[in-house]
Order: C-alpha cells, then sequence, then structure tokens
C-alpha cells in the first residue's frame, strides 16, 4: 500500500482524500471549513482529523494539493475583435482555471485601467493580431498596461511580430511571453498560454495568498482547482497508455457562485452540409456561469430560466418562488430542511443545469439559403457524446443527482441546443474528481483505474 | 516584401464553395496570403478578419444572384472598424439576371468597391487587378 493525501482548498470547503495509488482505491475523504483568513492549515488539521476517525492513522508518502481559495486565480483578459482573439484570450483563461472578471477588446481606455487596477487581477492574458496581422492594438495596451500601479504578472500571447516590442514597452515588469493564442485567423493555440499562466500561479500566487503555509504539510499546492477538474476530465475521457478512456464527455460543476461546464469532445458537425460559424473551439473546454450557482448567485437562475418554469419544476406556486430565492440568496449556507424547501433546491439544480450546459453546448440553426436548407453550427455539436459527469456539491448531495443531471441532456423542445442525445449519467459521488487531476499528474494510471471504478462503473471487477 | 494579405469569401447564405477554393489557390500561386472565411460569410466575419489580420484587401464572392443587397454597406462598416482605405473587390453572378455589366459596375462602385468583376471572369484577371492596385510588379514567367 501507497498512501498518498490530496487536498482541495476550496472557498468554503478544504476537502481531502486519501487513496491507496498501489491498490487503485479510495482509502477516505473529509470536508471541513476553509480557514483562510487565520491560517489554513486549521481547517486542513480538522479535515485530517475527520479522516482519520474512519481510515485510522495512515503515513502519507506524498501530499498534493489543488485551490480556489482565496478568490481563486483571479484573471482579465484582453485581445482584439471580441469574437476573435479577445474570445481566444478568454477560452485560454478559463481553461487554465481562472476565473475570468473580465474580458477586454480593441484599446484599454483608462477606465478600463481603473477597472483592472480595483479589481487587481493575479494575471493579465495580454493577446491581440494574429501571427503577421495586427500589431497596433496590443502594443497600445501593453502601453497602457505600463501604467498600472503593481507588478501584475502579464502573460503575451498575441501577435508574434509585436512580442518584442511588447517586452521593451513592458520592461521591469513580470513579463511572460509565449505563443499566440490565435496564431492564424480562427485557429486555436491556448496550451502554451495556460501552461505558462499556471506556472505562474504556482511560483507567485501560492505565496501571495497565505496559501503557502500550507505548502509545509503538502508538497505544494499545484494548480487551481478547476484546472485539477479539466486534467480529471481529459484523462477519464482519453485513458492512459494502454488504460483506455470512457470516451467523449461533458461535466457539470454545480456550485453556490458559479456552474463550471467542461467538454472533452470534438464537436464537429454530424451531419454533412453543415457550415460552421465563429470561432472553433477547444477540444477541452470549460465555460463559468457566473451568475448561475445554488446560493450566492441564485437570482441569476431565476433571472435565466424564470418563476414559471421553477414553478413547474417544484410544484410551488409561482408567487412563492421569488421569496423563496431570496432567502436562498441571503443564507448562503442553509441546507434544505422542509420538503418545500427540498423541491425548491431540486427546481434550482434543474434549472441551473439546463442553462449553463445549453450556454456551454453549441447551437444549430437552419437556413433557408436559394439553393435550398442549410444547416449553420456554431460551437460544439455535443449530441453524440457518451458521457454526462455530474458533480458540485448541491449536485451530489441532493436526492435526485440523477434526475437533475439528465437536465444537462437534449431536449426536443429546444432542438437547436446541441447537448447530448443519449448521454449515461455519471455522479461523482464520492466528490473525487479535482483530487483525481491532481493525483493524475504523478500517478495517471491509479487516478483513470480510481476514477473509471468510483464514477464510470460502479462494482466494476478488477 | 511581405505577402499582401487578402481575405476571401463567398458572402450572404451562398454556399458555392468550388470557385471559392479555387481563387485561393489560385491567389496563393500568384503571391499572396489568402485567409479564407469560406462560405456563408457575413459583412461582419470579413471585416473582424480584416483587423485582426491586419489585411490589405477583402475579395468578396457571390454567386447566388442576391449579391446586391448582401453587399450593402460594407464599405461604411469597414470605415467606421477603421479599415479605411481598405482595397474592397466583389466578383461572380453578383445581380439577379442578365444585366448590362457597365451599369451594374456602376452601382457596386456605387458602393464602394474598388473593382467588379461579373460572370466568367479568370482568376487572371483578378490577380492582374490585385497586382496593379498594390504597385507590384508582375512576377517573370517560368
Amino acid at each position: 500500500m501507497k498512501p498518498i493525501l490530496l487536498v482541495d482548498f476550496g472557498s468554503t470547503n478544504t476537502k481531502v482524500t486519501a487513496v491507496d495509488v498501489d491498490g487503485y482505491r479510495i482509502l477516505g475523504t473529509a470536508t471541513a471549513y476553509t480557514t483562510v483568513e487565520t491560517d489554513i492549515n486549521e481547517g486542513l488539521d480538522n479535515a485530517m482529523k475527520i479522516l482519520e476517525k474512519t481510515t485510522g492513522p495512515l503515513e502519507f508518502e506524498e501530499r498534493y494539493a489543488c485551490s480556489s481559495a482565496a478568490g481563486g486565480l483571479k484573471m482579465v483578459s484582453i485581445g482584439l475583435v471580441p469574437e476573435l482573439t479577445a474570445q481566444a484570450s478568454r477560452e485560454a483563461s478559463l481553461g487554465a482555471g481562472a476565473k475570468v472578471w473580465k474580458t477586454y477588446s480593441f484599446q484599454l481606455t483608462k477606465g478600463d485601467l481603473k477597472e483592472i487596477e480595483e479589481y487587481h487581477p493575479d494575471i493579465i492574458l495580454l493577446t491581440g493580431g494574429t501571427d503577421g496581422g495586427n500589431t497596433e492594438n496590443i502594443l497600445y495596451n501593453a502601453q497602457a498596461l505600463s501604467t498600472l500601479s503593481y507588478d501584475c504578472p502579464i502573460v503575451i500571447a498575441g501577435n508574434r511580430n509585436a512580442a518584442d516590442r511588447c517586452e521593451e514597452i513592458l520592461e521591469g515588469r513580470s513579463i511572460y511571453v509565449c505563443e499566440n493564442v490565435m496564431p492564424g485567423l480562427g485557429e486555436l493555440n491556448v496550451i502554451p498560454a495556460q501552461k505558462q499562466i499556471r506556472e505562474i500561479f504556482l511560483k507567485r500566487i501560492v505565496q501571495g495568498k497565505g496559501l503557502s503555509r500550507a505548502a509545509d504539510l503538502v508538497s505544494g499546492i499545484i494548480m487551481p482547482t478547476p484546472s485539477a477538474m479539466m486534467e480529471a476530465m481529459e484523462l477519464l475521457a482519453e485513458g492512459w497508455e494502454d488504460h483506455p478512456g470512457i470516451g467523449e464527455l461533458i461535466a457539470v460543476d454545480l456550485g453556490g457562485a458559479t456552474t463550471d461546464v467542461y467538454s472533452v469532445a470534438e464537436g464537429n458537425p454530424v451531419n454533412v452540409g453543415t457550415v460552421m460559424k465563429g470561432l472553433q473551439e477547444p477540444y477541452a473546454k470549460r465555460s463559468v456561469e457566473g451568475d448561475i450557482g445554488m446560493r450566492y448567485s441564485v437570482h441569476g437562475i431565476l433571472e435565466a430560466a424564470g418563476d414559471r418554469k421553477l414553478s413547474l419544476l417544484s410544484g410551488i406556486q409561482r408567487k412563492r418562488i421569488p421569496e423563496l430565492v431570496d432567502f436562498l440568496g441571503s443564507h448562503t449556507d442553509y441546507i434544505p430542511d422542509n420538503e418545500e424547501m427540498k423541491h425548491m433546491d431540486f427546481a434550482l439544480a434543474c434549472a441551473a443545469v439546463e442553462t449553463a450546459v445549453t450556454r456551454h453546448a453549441g447551437t444549430l440553426e437552419q437556413v433557408y439559403t436559394p439553393t435550398g436548407l442549410t444547416f449553420l453550427q456554431s460551437g460544439k455539436d455535443l449530441r453524440k457524446v457518451k458521457y454526462v459527469v455530474a458533480t458540485g456539491g448541491a449536485l451530489i448531495h441532493g436526492e435526485k443527482a440523477e434526475e437533475i443531471a439528465k437536465k444537462a441532456l437534449y431536449d426536443p423542445q429546444t432542438p437547436n441546443s446541441l447537448r447530448p442525445e443519449n448521454a449515461e449519467i455519471l455522479i461523482d459521488k464520492k466528490y473525487i474528481l479535482a483530487a483525481m487531476g491532481l493525483l493524475s499528474q504523478y500517478y495517471p494510471v491509479a487516478a483513470l483505474e480510481i476514477m473509471k471504478k468510483e464514477i464510470a462503473d460502479y462494482g466494476h471487477n478488477e | 516584401m511581405d505577402k499582401k494579405k487578402l481575405v476571401i469569401g463567398v458572402i450572404g447564405a451562398d454556399v458555392h464553395a468550388v470557385g471559392n477554393s479555387i481563387l485561393q489557390h489560385a491567389f496563393e500561386d500568384a503571391g499572396f496570403e489568402v485567409i479564407n472565411l469560406g462560405v456563408m460569410v457575413s459583412q461582419e466575419e470579413y471585416i473582424s478578419a480584416a483587423i485582426e489580420t491586419a489585411a490589405d484587401g477583402i475579395l468578396v464572392s457571390s454567386l447566388y444572384g442576391h449579391g446586391e443587397l448582401d453587399c450593402r454597406g460594407l464599405r461604411d462598416k469597414c470605415d467606421e472598424a477603421g479599415l479605411k482605405g481598405i482595397l474592397l473587390y466583389v466578383g461572380g453572378n453578383i445581380v439577379v439576371g442578365k444585366q448590362p455589366f457597365d451599369e451594374v459596375e456602376r452601382r457596386f462602385k456605387a458602393m464602394g468597391f474598388d473593382r467588379v468583376f461579373g460572370p466568367g471572369t479568370a482568376p487572371e484577371t483578378t490577380i492582374a487587378a490585385l497586382y496593379e492596385d498594390f504597385g507590384i510588379e508582375k512576377p517573370e514567367e517560368e
């Protein structure tokens, strides 16, 4: 047996997962409140005590952690044209596990700079222009960023022909030049920028957030939590060497403040004669709905779904819905203790999953042209995806997790939304996915086999 | 000297893909860098592509007869987007039915197109016009 400890410092909870990488099994999991204000190790100690009650004392050979505490990884993305490099820049940041507060396009104004200054991002991703394309805009924005009052790390991933001059303009600041997020028009190249962001996160951000004290206990905080989730999903889909994965999938992480959706799928058109519109999307894509969450962002769900839909889903009268939503929004640690609230939470979770996955998935539009019927696809076609993975406290601890997760599926009522048609629902019952993403960095086979056993195939025989 | 960059594509709800691909190869062989947006391209897409790539010209194709509606206002939008003076060509079966070409040409030039090419134009004709408008000397025949 080789026990390894995996820690996820979340904004509210610190989750610990103990695994045996030799036996490909989970030894135990536990959760305690995160204590980032005082000493982050307190919360970790508490979680460890709970863990050891079930597992008994363990000698961990290695310890790894991911974190979304202290606001997560706060980023601002900058590009040129909104639907081109600005969008590519945003995708790159989201895929790196960042919380993208705002995406700017064209030239930054004084007002924009003031906003950035106030928001105080951890990293700025500066892009603009394809290679050999527009240089004027990125140079202007580099100049603008050179007036920032603090040394915010800036990743420069725009037109390569402007990189040298950007470096000169921003000399003396923490700058990191890497490959263009859009080297050719519509061609997405987000991985180099993401690697760079992750590296900066490791070197600089962790120390700055009072998280470094935890570093004594663990071998280091190696990535932001959403990035660990993404790693886990890619591994589960693709497999590792001769250990097969389960194939293309999407994952929904329903939280209190945001709902994250991940897809590991090509998303190419299923039908011939479909014309693709808009920017090509990454194979491993993450989207974050900042207005969709079960508590802090509960009003966003009401706004997106409407009281009529929530009433239908919950069986609660329409005029009572806003009242209950107000209550949930102001009692963020509330856990339903009566039938009515259970129904309300169920309806909210259904609407949240449906809204978030609809926004993530592509759309298909029918267009009658003089030469006949044509289909226009924007985004990814996820109809043939075989699995929907559901995670997040609000989802997995609810009673009807599977029913809620099914809202991620294709709905004949909205045929334009390209969500999975016949996918199997997999529930992350032990809440281990982020931990498996962490583990995958060192023990990919163990992480994969544990996920397959725990999530993809209950009662699977070894 | 750097290659001149051309954004090409078929405008509107038009799905004629073949000629557009032939044009891409012809322009590339003639020494241009081509950004091909494919079929069913909106005005906004030509403009966004031209901004991001710092293109020198936008060449619009239309083969289904509705070009006159699709192309209206493209020059104004280019001006608005900061692409002042960018070279604009249009070519193909750009109007409905058989109309005298000089009238068609006049109408499209009034819309702000620098050059207008009628049905059956060979790529060489357009390439010669591009050389002339960019002031590029025609390369020696091999």
